[in-house]
């Protein structure tokens, strides 16, 4: 599989990034390169071998108390609005502001 | 005491004497930072009011003849991809220029709680993105032992500051061995705790099934210091666990006669540098005559870690890097006039290249077609990995392998070809790929006096044997 300079396009707008025509040439070539060393993945029989989905399984197998545990569902403090809004790019003090939506 | 080459237990005793106080060795420890920082560019920002406040706080417990906390007035600098209230957090990204976030890290609060006195944001990869500190938005660190050269990375400023006695410790973040190879490359010891074992929250994320905290130090009894510190259950991270945290400076105590010490000969092949091969031989060699006993063993799909590691970490990083999108921190393109305009060219402007290849090659790797031959097969192929680990540890109580295949190469040696650099992680990605844990220890150094470290791996949450075993590595160099 290569990968082409449409791939990267359509790439690129699933990431919601913009890239110059020079990038994208850069990029076509580092894939290619990158993803054609990966293919040697392809020499393993991987057709009886479950995906790891989970570390903390793997890692804490057989350990009385390592279970990752829920929590009980209680309301607890979490940062103030205020806080939370000081950080933003732009809002009215209520809310987070963005250029319009909604495009033609 | 000459702090700048000074272990915890020594700054402790002298804090406690005030001979340096904790507000004096600050002082000190900033004077350094602004004599040495602009030509090693480790430290992104100081924290002094902070620093000061809890130096104060240790100093008045010292006068009164209180107990003092383990880390009473140790100088501690952080990474820049965990959060402190008050100082701006970057994680190395244009991105995140100008935020200051509103809260602390889990790991930042444990660290203050036991006294030690937070000076500041230490350099590293952008978004932790890297192996040799090159892809910093800020300019690259420069490794103090010899400044032409990379101090590793991503957690390159960390190991930095620690080497060049700008900091008596540092907290990193390793990802596919972001905490290691630095150490190595720099002369420090360097921890990667067990998956789970230290609470992430708070840590801006890379790569969530992979990201690890841990220290770095001068010593391997430091990185016990401060892991007891760091780790533990926190409500603030579903992944973190709740089993017990032994004392580790406690099981230094415990000699290692009789630990069984395997050596994966997929190690030890092509591309390792014959100096550093050496460096670790004669590191195994100590751990044999202090009365290990070392065997060889297989960890057979080692060839296919690097591939696996590049899919699984650039997938969960295009997704996690999916939040900079301009709106709620951080930087914003000025000249969008709809909203999608704004994240894609707030995104393009702000993120370096390698962050893109990686969002792209990540996107890639999960998109419509192509998600079975990429995403399912590496984390098919991280089981196989994962055996191999659990299988090795059946027979033996660790791992030595070298930490990096090289000492620390020269600023812009691989920064034309991502490839070549992804291969500079060639031995330490392993272990975050399985969960399990390991140190990165000095033990040598090249002809060329750089300095050369052996990784020792151990068992999901066995970090006390993995300490025992650098401290028998750090006492015979």
């Amino acid at each position: 599989m290569s990968v082409s300079e449409q791939d990267v396009e359509r790439v690129a707008e699933l990431a919601n990034l913009e890239l110059t025509s020079d990038e994208k040439a850069g990029m076509v070539r580092d894939l290619n390169s990158v993803l054609g060393y990966f293919s040697q993945l392809n020499e393993l029989d991987t057709s009886s071998v479950p995906p790891m989905l989970q570390v903390v399984e793997a890692s804490q197998a057989g350990q009385p108390g390592a279970a990752a545990s829920l929590r009980p569902d209680e309301v607890t403090p979490s940062l103030s609005r205020e806080k939370v809004l000081a950080c933003a790019p732009d809002t009215d003090s209520f809310f987070f502001k963005v250029p319009k939506v909604i495009e033609r | 005491m000459n702090w700048k080459q000074a272990g915890i237990t020594e700054v402790q005793s002298a804090v406690r004497n005030a001979q340096p106080s904790a507000t004096q060795l600050a002082e000190l420890c900033f004077q350094e930072i602004e004599a040495r920082n602009p030509a090693i560019n480790a430290y992104l920002a100081v924290s002094p009011e902070r620093a000061f406040r809890a130096a104060a706080a240790i100093d008045r417990l010292a006068a009164q003849g209180s107990p003092l906390p383990p880390l009473a007035g140790v100088p501690i600098g952080i990474k820049d991809v965990l959060v402190m209230e008050g100082s701006p957090a970057t994680a190395g990204s244009r991105i995140l220029e100008g935020y200051r976030p509103p809260y602390d890290a889990t790991v930042v609060k444990r660290l203050e709680g036991a006294g030690a006195v937070l000076v500041g944001k230490l350099n590293c990869d952008e978004f932790a993105m890297g192996s040799s500190n090159e892809n910093s938005g800020y300019g690259p660190v420069h490794n103090p032992v010899a400044l032409d050269r990379v101090p590793g990375g991503s957690s390159g400023g960390s190991a930095a500051a620690v080497a060049a006695g700008m900091a008596v410790a540092a907290l990193g973040s390793d990802t596919g061995g972001s905490i290691r190879q630095p150490a190595s490359f720099c002369g420090v010891v360097g921890l990667l705790p067990t998956y789970g074992r230290v609470s992430r929250y708070g840590l801006i994320a890379f790569a969530s099934s992979l990201d690890r905290v841990g220290p770095l130090t001068r010593t391997v009894r430091d990185a016990a210091t401060l892991l007891g510190v760091i780790a533990g259950h926190d409500p603030l991270d579903a992944t973190s666990s709740t089993l017990p945290v032994p004392d580790y400076v406690q099981a230094l105590e415990q000699p290692v006669k009789g630990l069984r010490v395997g050596v994966p000969s997929e190690y030890f092949g092509e591309g390792l540098d014959p100096e550093v091969r050496g460096a670790v031989e004669s590191a195994i060699e100590h751990l044999r005559q202090a009365g290990c006993t070392v065997q060889p063993v297989s960890l057979p799909h080692t060839r296919y870690a690097i591939p696996t590691y590049y899919l699984v970490a650039t997938a969960e990083a295009s997704s996690n890097l999916a939040r900079f999108d301009g709106v709620r921190y951080g930087f914003r393109a000025k000249d969008a006039n709809t909203l999608s305009a704004m994240y894609r060219r707030s995104r393009d402007i702000a993120f370096g290249a390698e962050v893109k290849r990686r969002i792209l090659l990540g996107t890639y790797a999960l998109s419509a077609g192509y998600y079975d031959a990429y995403y399912k097969k590496a984390q098919q192929v991280r089981t196989l990995l994962t055996r191999d680990f659990l299988a090795a540890f059946e027979q033996v109580d660790v791992l030595v392998t070298p930490t990096a295949p090289t000492p620390a190469f020269k600023l812009g040696e691989k920064t034309d070809d991502p490839l070549s650099m992804y291969l500079a992680d060639i031995y330490t990605v392993t272990a975050n790929l399985a969960g399990i844990c390991g140190i990165s220890v000095p033990c040598g150094k090249s002809s060329q006096g750089l300095p050369i470290g052996a990784q020792i791996l151990g068992k999901h949450f066995d970090e006390a044997t993995v300490l025992r075993a650098a401290l028998a590595v750090e006492a015979a160099v």
